[in-house]
């Protein structure tokens, strides 16, 4: 039997295929709107904020602050069954985009987040892309 | 416009088994309801005229195929699909549909085999899709539905220094409420709970953390189950057999994440002035408080953002037992069928705050308040931490 994978996100889907490939070379990307300056993320085609605005795409500086979290004790996914205790969190990147992702390389004993925490990227690395995942910084 | 009477409940049914054993569809288990609903209301499967229909058994477009199978032929088919408070949005539709003189009879339904197909929905790999885009950025986290709420929990608790014996109040009013109903004492002996009991505060935060901030007893179990509900106009309720429950007031909004977005706030913020407005009614009046529980947290932000207390005040405003139902004094009874945390939850429970309203406002409720008069019922569909719905309906008695 092989051993579960990390469910990892389409490359094609037609929104959020740029943001995956830019993490090939570890960027953590996402769009402005040049008009109005909405931040918008996850990625999309068209501006919330305005009718007519063209979006570009910008790069974070892949620094970001806890805003809430959880220790995952127990799941039935194939994959993450094995990592329990691990910690899921919403961090709030510097530029303004909030992502959901892990936070790793803790103590397996205590797994000692907290709120506020500042964070940045520790890319785990894959054939056709990278996951933006989090370790604490001081 | 307040306290108009257009439409009201007029049958219900609640299916009684929790655990089908596998021998049962989810689409039998609504027909079978369906069925005992009309019969509730006396009424029959001709009298019905509009369909609304969450997608549960007939997937999504179950449109095509419901009345079919039920053999009806209605002139007004809503498929609204919003997670477990689509019977709210339904509910809403309804009254409105009725309003415009679309529908006479309006038949909403549920049916689920949750439980016997096993599906570990709180503790599952979140994540079936890799089309929506929200899919595609979120699911390799692994954050279970669980930790979802749990978040919310963990947010609220650094804002507002809410703790976990506070969320535990949520938790022991529904067992409490649960040990007076006998469906409900039978539900948890066929989900092989382990303790089945009159719950504290301690056994709650004792339990196994599954999710930090929560704990086993603060999450919902995960059922068979079904129930049925019947609107109709004014004028057919006249001449149906139960007292007619009224829907006064109804409100519907979305939540979903956003940069800088509060997670201690849900979509219930938009949709419960509406339906107070709607119904001419305070948070102060409402004597029966069906809410969604999921999680604990769920009914906490929930009962802030109905308007039950101040944003942040829910802890201390829920401690020292007073959601139960014999403290009618104290504020509104919670979940006083024992809520999805005791009695039901196949996945989509918001046709049970319908129904457990309906029978509060008929005396016919295992923990029934004495001279209730006004329920509110209010669904949480998706998830609390992400994206979800908000249906909230009024409800009054003549
Ligand atoms: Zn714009």
């Amino acid at each position: 039997m092989s051993e579960a994978k990390r469910p990892l996100p389409s490359a094609k889907e037609h929104d959020t295929q740029a943001f995956w490939a830019a993490t090939r070379n570890k960027e953590f990307i996402y769009q402005q709107c040049k008009a109005c300056h909405t931040v918008i993320f996850y990625p999309r085609r068209h501006c919330t904020g305005c009718t007519d605005g063209e979006l570009e795409w910008k790069q974070s500086n892949g620094q970001g602050t806890v805003y809430s979290f959880s220790v995952v004790r127990q799941s039935y996914h194939p994959f993450f069954r094995n990592q329990v205790p691990y910690v899921v969190a919403w961090i709030d990147m510097d530029e303004g985009p909030r992502i959901l992702s892990n936070i790793v390389g803790l103590a397996a004993s205590d797994k000692e987040v907290s709120i506020g925490q500042r964070v940045t990227i520790e890319w785990e690395e894959h054939e056709a892309l990278s996951i933006p995942l989090f370790v604490t910084i001081d | 416009m307040s306290q108009e009477r257009i439409a009201a409940i007029v049958g219900i049914h609640e299916y009684p088994l929790r655990d089908v054993g596998g021998l049962m569809s989810p689409l039998q288990i609504k027909a079978a309801c369906a069925a005992k609903a009309l019969e509730d209301a006396g009424l029959s499967w001709a009298d019905v005229d509009g369909l609304y229909d969450a997608g549960d058994g007939g997937g999504a477009m179950s449109g095509l195929n419901i009345a079919e199978y039920f053999g009806l032929k209605p002139n007004v088919i809503d498929t609204t699909a919003v997670g477990g408070s689509s019977y709210e949005f339904h509910a809403a539709h309804a009254k409105r549909d009725i309003a415009a003189g679309k529908v006479r009879v309006a038949l909403l339904t549920y049916g689920s085999t949750a439980h016997s197909n096993a599906r570990a929905i709180g503790v599952g790999g979140q994540g079936g899709g890799n089309h929506h885009p929200a899919d595609v950025m979120e699911t390799f986290a692994g954050a279970t539905l669980i930790s979802n709420y749990a978040m919310v929990a963990q947010r609220h608790m650094f804002e507002y220094g809410t703790t976990s014996e506070q969320l535990a109040e949520i938790s022991t009013a529904t067992r409490y409420h649960a040990m007076r109903n006998p469906d409900a004492v039978q539900a948890m002996e066929d989900l092989e709970f382990l303790d089945i009991r009159e719950t504290t505060i301690e056994d709650v935060v004792n339990s196994r953390m599954i999710a930090d901030p929560l704990h086993l007893l603060e999450c919902c179990m995960i059922s068979d189950g079904g129930g049925a509900v019947v609107i109709a106009s004014a004028e057919v309720a006249k001449n149906c057999r139960k007292a007619p429950v009224w829907i006064l007031g109804s409100g519907e909004a979305t939540k979903y994440p956003e940069i800088g977005g509060d997670l201690t706030t849900s979509a219930a913020i938009q949709s419960a002035p509406l339906a107070f407005s709607d119904a001419g009614v305070t948070p102060a009046e409402i004597d029966i408080a069906m809410i969604y529980d999921s999680f604990s947290i769920t009914v906490l932000t929930l009962l802030e953002d109905l308007g039950f207390c101040k944003k942040g005040e829910g802890g201390a405003w829920v401690a020292g037992g007073k959601l139960r139902f014999d403290r009618p004094a104290e504020g509104p009874a919670l979940n006083t069928d024992g809520g999805g945390l005791s009695s039901n939850h196949p996945g989509m429970r918001g046709i049970f705050l319908l129904i457990e309203s309906a029978r509060q406002l008929r005396d016919e409720s295992n923990a029934q308040v004495e001279n209730a008069k006004l329920a509110i019922a209010h669904g949480n569909g998706g998830m609390l931490g992400s994206r979800h719905t908000a249906g909230t309906i009024i409800l009054g008695r003549d």
